[in-house]
């Protein structure tokens, strides 16, 4: 535990929450937790998964009420019943996935519950669109405000979400995973974005997992664990290793497991897949004991290929074989069947399935051999999540615990456990580390390792240069629906990925 | 936990029901007799046999608003059979609505599964046809009493341990399905399905397919239920059990199953279905006028909804805002 005090340039924050608490029936979310917000500065909130960041922001919203402790805005105590509270006091939130209006315009979407109000109280459309446009025009989107929301992509949506952050003349600005889901010059555009919000003198809540970006864009830093306040300082005063050790507890290493590939017979050959509209002319083989990173930009058509090649959609030509038979996969049933699994890269909405318990999730996939003509074995079905969950080192109270009940590191884990269950040859990890913490990467990069050392040949779709660069044997990359490029080991370089990837 | 809360929910209903019972015969004391018991339970089973298949369909996040034209359909076919043919044995008659009734489910399901028209449309539409059908094959005619043979009429009557064939059909069924849905493949899939298509599609289910098989086992209930339903009241006609598919959806609601998927138990059905059927055999022997009976079973829908609603808020999701923060 280690407390650095905090070298303010300016003494007054114009947020702060001290000994704020709470707790859920069974669960203490937060525990007595503080956090300044200062004026012109970007304050990065650090912690694992589970460590409390998304209830704080919801405290902060005004959408969860503190069991204890107060919030200060410029001084004043005050206390937001509401989400609107929160916003009269000029805080906003910009959170991970867009909460915007898919069928409503940009400017409505802006404007929604503060639209600028004419003669009779009717909304004043016109005087809506212009300032609308004068908003797009700050956070230099080309966007036109009449547009519907649904006709822009991810990242526009985000410039949206953030102009509208902007229109409600917000103080502090707290931004939830705003990289999730961005490319990387999309990134380069937000952290402009960021400094622009900056010289306006905004206060700003950056929540990520990223060190990278925490060091690139922060100036101050506070550290949750468990729910409880570990640190807080100027980000200057920290490096890397000092802010993982506050956050888990405990030294980390973030290197890559060492490995030793042994790399066996081909058992998955794929040869000129296609896709009408997707992908083209897909090809590779890939053998037992071997890590293969599919690496390019967000659309690139990777995880098409990889739901193509999983059954779930239909390629218009192309030859799969598994262990030399020729085999055609029309549905993830007969994938399953073959020996090949999917981890999807949204576990939230395709992968558990929270209504039921732990033990029935991880046995779906592998009913037929829990089941005799039909009727399942129960003994059966509980030796075998009983088996997986525990090499997954699954903490739970019990295997009858409902999925949704648990932590999104042990949902993952419920998730991994299930394929694992079925013993496929060929696994397909699609992004597996995306929006998880430092600590659980390291478990995830380990199983990983270690699935390989099994002699489970492993696909890897991930967008992360490290993890690509400290994971493969080899590397594919993707451009526009193509491979335009395969590298082994030895040619895999941060730059050779970027430049194949983006096509320069 | 979850579990836990279900569980309790459907204790919570046993308790309403028991309480419910206890309050109407505090006015009227020969309700709580076990024979007059035993009568409601009777009267409830067709609602019971059908709130079943409705679960499992609801379940797989479908709904099936053709059960009652199907039971109709049904069951003029067979007393139109039994009519022609009066010799034919009861066994056979009840096969023949059961093959009636699951290919009338089929029909539902395979439009729900290969043209993927939304299952509120489909069973609208075929719930129109299947009465419109008992029209053309009828010309609006009845089939009565004393146009059926004895055994067709005898069947359900039919005494065994104290209590008729109907309701040991319902006991029949509700262990059956319970059986299905806890310990075959099957019934796991229905309620992954239900809970997350998408998880399911991931997992080698095919979403469609288990939504079939449960259009298909409703429909089966249902075509059951029309055999019971016409030789018990021993009339047949166009319009029978006109609107009860609505009942239906209510025991389920009623009975904790969630209209979003993937939560809900054979035993909420049955419960839910017991619950109305108390209700709506105790407001007549109270002397309560049918309108205010109508009145006070949709009250009681709503509040069942509103309970079950309350029941999943507790999970700490949503926290109301509370005064004394106001302050």
């Amino acid at each position: 535990m280690q407390s650095v005090p905090a070298a303010d340039p300016d003494p007054t924050p114009v947020l702060a929450l001290d000994g704020i608490t709470k707790t859920f029936p069974g669960v203490k979310a937060l525990s007595k937790v503080r956090l300044a917000l200062y004026p012109g500065q970007v304050t990065a909130l650090i912690g694992e998964n589970g460590a409390g960041k998304s209830t704080l922001v919801k405290v902060l919203t005004g959408i969860y009420q503190p069991d204890g402790g107060a919030i200060r805005v410029d001084g004043k105590e005050v206390s937001f019943a509401g989400a609107q509270a929160a916003a009269d006091a000029g805080i906003t939130a910009i959170h991970q996935e867009t909460v915007l209006f898919d069928e409503l315009s940009v400017a409505e979407n802006i404007f929604l519950g503060h639209a600028p109000r004419g003669r009779f109280g009717l909304i004043d459309w016109a005087e809506m669109s212009r300032r609308a446009a004068e908003i797009l025009k700050s956070v230099g989107a080309e966007i036109d405000p009449d547009h519907k929301l649904r006709d822009l992509g991810i990242a526009n949506k985000h410039l949206v979400a953030i102009s509208r952050a902007l229109s409600i003349d917000a103080r502090v600005v707290v931004m939830d995973e705003p990289t999730a889901a961005l490319s990387h010059k999309e990134i380069h555009e937000l952290y402009e974005l960021v400094e622009t919000l900056k010289a306006q003198g905004k206060a700003i809540l950056f929540i990520s997992h990223k060190f990278d970006e925490v060091f690139r864009i922060a100036d101050r830093y506070t550290v949750f664990r468990d729910g409880q306040f570990v640190g807080e300082g100027q980000i200057d005063a920290v490096d890397e290793a000092a802010l993982v050790k506050m956050m888990v507890g405990r030294d980390v290493s973030q290197i890559f497991p060492e490995r030793q590939s042994h790399i066996g017979e081909v058992v998955l050959d794929v040869a000129a897949m296609s896709h009408p509209t997707e992908f083209a002319d897909i090809g590779f083989t890939l053998r037992r004991g071997e890590i293969l990173g599919f690496y390019g930009l967000v659309g690139a058509g990777r995880s098409e290929f990889m739901q193509a090649l999983f059954g779930i959609t239909r390629p218009s030509a192309g030859q799969v074989t598994i262990d030399g038979d020729a085999t055609a996969l029309t549905s993830p049933a007969e994938a399953v069947d073959a020996g090949i699994v999917y981890v999807p890269e949204d576990r939230g909405a395709q992968g558990a399935i929270t209504a039921l318990p732990i033990f029935q999730n991880v046995t779906l996939p592998s009913l037929r051999r829990t089941s005799r003509s039909g009727f399942i074995r129960l003994a059966e079905e509980f030796s075998l999540a009983r088996e997986y969950t525990s090499r997954l080192d699954l903490r739970a109270a019990s295997l009858d615990t409902a999925v949704g009940n648990l932590s999104g590191g042990n949902q993952q884990k419920v998730v991994i456990a299930k394929w694992l269950a079925t013993k496929p040859k060929v696994i397909i990890l699609d992004e597996p580390t995306k929006g998880i913490d430092i600590g659980s990467k390291a478990a995830v990069h380990a199983f990983m390792a270690e699935l390989a050392a099994q002699g489970l040949a492993v696909i890897m779709v991930s967008s992360e240069i490290p993890e690509v660069l400290g994971m493969s044997d080899r590397v594919i990359i993707m451009r526009e629906g193509r491979m335009v490029a395969e590298l082994d080991r030895a040619e895999m370089t941060p730059e050779t990925l970027v430049r194949h990837a983006a096509g320069i | 936990m979850l579990q836990r809360i279900i569980r309790a929910r459907e204790t919570l209903l046993l308790g309403a029901i028991l309480v419910l019972i206890a309050l109407i015969s505090t006015r009227f004391p020969g309700f709580i007799a076990p024979s007059n018991l035993a009568r409601v339970f009777n009267d409830t089973s067709p609602l019971i046999l059908l709130a079943i298949g409705q679960m499992i369909v609801i379940l797989t996040r479908c709904i099936d608003l053709s059960v009652a034209a199907n039971l109709a359909l049904t069951g003029m076919v067979v007393a139109m059979v039994n009519l022609s043919f009066p010799g034919l044995p009861v066994a056979l008659i009840v096969v023949l609505a059961i093959a009636l009734g699951t290919a009338m489910g089929m029909v539902n399901g395979l439009l729900v599964w290969k043209l993927a028209i939304p299952p509120i449309v489909v069973t609208l539409g075929t719930m129109t046809i299947f009465r419109g059908i008992i029209f053309l094959i009828s010309d609006g005619k009845w089939v009565n009493s004393h146009e059926m043979s004895a055994a067709f009429k005898a069947f359900p009557r039919a005494e065994f341990l104290g209590l008729p064939m109907l309701s040991w059909t319902a006991i029949a069924a509700v262990l059956l399905f319970t059986v299905v849905m806890t310990r075959t493949t099957f019934g796991r899939a229905a309620y992954a399905v239900g809970g997350n298509p998408h998880a399911a599609t991931y997992t080698g289910i095919d979403v469609g397919r288990t939504q079939f098989w449960a259009f298909t086992i409703s429909g089966a209930l249902a075509g059951l239920t029309g055999y019971l339903w016409v030789s018990r009241y021993a009339v047949a006609y166009v319009d029978i059990a006109g609107g009860f598919e609505l009942d239906v959806v209510a025991a389920c609601v009623i009975g904790g199953i969630s209209i979003a998927g993937g939560i809900g138990t054979i035993g909420g059905a049955l419960l839910g279905a017991l619950f109305l059927g108390v209700i709506k055999n105790a407001l007549p022997v109270i002397n309560i006028s049918p309108f205010w009976q109508l009145a006070i079973s949709g009250a009681a829908i709503i509040i069942a909804v509103a309970v079950n609603a309350r029941a999943n808020c507790e999970k700490g999701r949503i926290i109301l805002k509370s005064a004394e923060h106001a302050a």
